[in-house]
């Protein structure tokens, strides 16, 4: 059995509860909104703070009929969930392209899709929003769902790229040789090996799309709106309502927040480009 | 046929993006360059360059774009220096390291919106906010930080997102140091400040160098953060380039006016972006 070293240093000890005493600042502002959304709003707001207490649900149902957080929540979903979906359809096929026919201009279209992700939105605002107007989308889901396909596009393309590369090129042509087509190609030898990868971008993108909040703000109101438009709205007074305000923010923040856990590792190589590794 | 797929493939993505990019870009040029509000449509004609004029001789302009180079400036100094920090300090394994890990980096899974009101009510209010709970057990009149230090406080809500995700990239970098160069190290009785030194700053030299980049790309379109707490006020006290865009867009509809800012935004980003790509050039090879 090893032995465990018998004298823990000094400097481990002192370490480790700076790391712990550190995270848990950091993380406070969270766990004061969890402890919030489950409280009253008297409870919420007594000084001193309240740290133990009965917990209650009722902020939740008073938030959906107050409202109807459902409708926003299904916005959110829909738009983020088709987003995704639509930039797969998009970025997969080129991402394949580059991956397995490279060619001289590959680097330097990758380097170009990567530089319209540096566009600052507020700089396609005007245009943007004049085109969905004359358009009649405004606070349409669908104006949304293309704003952030575009939007993550880059991302996409970039991500399953530098999956599909390290994908042997020596499979694809086995399978080409049995008389595979290319759907089938595609379909039963590089969906199954890039499985992974596919899921870690469409993580990432989800992420993203559900808390994008330029957009949703600007182009949305009652009937498209997202949940972080609807948090927006309760900015006042009804961000006087502290237990109400939180039991939103942990709905809208919850899930995503389990999401962002698991990809952790999508997101350094996903924003950084794969320049992080 | 071999050589028409890989094309058409790669056609709808790149058609889109190419769309993307280029159709906002020239009706930005052109909005700029004519007489454009959204509410009075009789209003037309080329205006040649007074609205740029009128953007950058609003008084308004100054106080925006300082304020977006201290809310960047701030928030890139935190979020390096901290999250260096951070990521030596959970490097090597403690008790509790995959948790900390984990709540570490959540704040920055937050949508900004959440993020926001959270900061303004809950952390912040003069009255009832954590702070100021804090600020009366010592002893202290409470401040009322988004009246009377509302750039701080936008400053204190963007960082408090934007630390874990240097953390993360400053942690995920350190996976890959060369742990035998370490240990020789250490066998040469090197001290902490020496592996600081020699080993640890000069292998994150980059991820901070992309890290500064990628965090100036965003933040110099922090939005979500003022329009729901601050509003861009007291006055312009928290008004950066992008709410200013926002104002004269959609609040003033003066799409004109607006436009020509974006152009400004549009170059400032740029010369962020130009460095960006050449670092992720190298690494694609």
């Amino acid at each position: 059995m090893p032995r465990r070293p018998s004298k823990v240093s000094a400097r481990f000890v002192i370490r480790t509860a700076v790391a712990w005493l550190v995270t848990l600042v950091l993380f406070f502002p969270l766990a004061w909104l969890v402890l919030n959304a489950f409280k009253t709003e008297q409870q919420a707001i007594s000084i001193p703070p309240l740290f133990v207490f009965t917990p209650t649900f009722d902020n939740f149902i008073e938030v959906q009929r107050r409202s109807n957080y459902l409708l926003f929540a299904e916005n959110s979903l829909i738009t983020s969930v088709a987003s995704t979906l639509l930039g797969l359809a998009i970025a997969a096929p080129a991402a394949y392209s580059m991956a397995f026919f490279r060619t001289k201009g590959t680097r330097g279209l990758l380097m170009w899709m990567l530089s319209t992700k540096m566009m600052p939105a507020v700089g396609a605002l005007v245009p943007i929003y004049v085109l969905a107007q004359k358009a009649v989308l405004l606070d349409t889901r669908f104006a949304l769902i293309v704003v952030f396909t575009l939007s993550n596009l880059p991302i996409m393309v970039w991500m399953l790229y530098s999956y599909f590369k390290d994908i042997p090129r020596e499979i694809l042509e086995a399978a080409h040789m049995d008389g595979a087509t290319l759907w089938q190609e595609f379909y039963r030898v590089l969906l199954p090996i890039g499985m992974s990868g596919i899921s870690s971008t469409s993580l990432l993108c989800l992420v993203l799309a559900w808390n994008e909040a330029f957009w949703s703000l600007n182009l949305t109101s009652a009937k498209a709106g997202t949940l972080a438009a609807l948090i927006a709205s309760y900015s006042s007074p009804e961000g006087l309502f502290w237990a109400k305000l939180s039991a939103a923010s942990l709905l809208a923040i919850g899930p995503i927040v389990v999401f962002g856990w698991f990809s952790q590792r999508q997101l350094v190589q996903g924003l950084t480009f794969g320049a992080v590794k | 046929m071999k050589r028409l797929l890989p094309r058409a493939l790669l056609a709808p993505a790149v058609i889109t993006l190419f769309l993307w990019m280029i159709v906002p870009l020239v009706m930005t040029i052109y909005f700029s360059l004519i007489r454009y509000n959204l509410m009075q449509p009789d209003v037309e004609g080329f205006a040649g360059l007074e609205n740029f004029e009128f953007f950058v001789t609003d008084p308004s302009f100054i106080t925006a774009v300082a304020n977006t180079f201290i809310l960047l400036g701030s928030v890139v100094a935190i979020s390096v220096v901290f999250g260096v920090g951070l990521a030596l300090l959970i490097d090597s394994p403690f008790p509790g390291r995959a948790v900390v890990r984990v709540l570490l980096i959540s704040p920055f899974f937050v949508m900004p919106t959440v993020n926001a009101l959270l900061w303004k009510h809950m952390m912040l209010s003069p009255i009832y906010g954590v702070f100021a709970q804090i600020w009366r057990l010592f002893g202290a009149e409470p401040i009322d930080w988004m009246t009377d230090y509302p750039l701080f406080s936008v400053i204190l809500m963007v960082a408090w997102q934007w630390l874990p995700f240097a953390t993360l990239i400053f942690v995920t970098s350190l996976q890959s140091m060369n742990r035998e160069q370490l240990e020789a190290a250490r066998m040469d009785g090197a001290g902490y400040l020496q592996e600081l030194r020699y080993l640890y700053l000069p292998h994150l030299a980059r991820p901070i160098a992309v890290v500064i980049m990628i965090e100036t790309i965003f933040l110099l379109s922090v939005f979500a953060e003022i329009f729901t707490t601050t509003g861009g006020g007291p006055g312009d006290a928290s008004t950066n380039l992008a709410f200013l865009i926002f104002k004269q867009a959609l609040l003033n509809f003066d799409a004109g006016v607006a436009s020509a800012g974006a152009l400004f935004a549009v170059i400032i980003a740029n010369i962020a972006a130009v460095f960006l790509i050449r670092i992720v050039g190298k690494s694609l090879d």
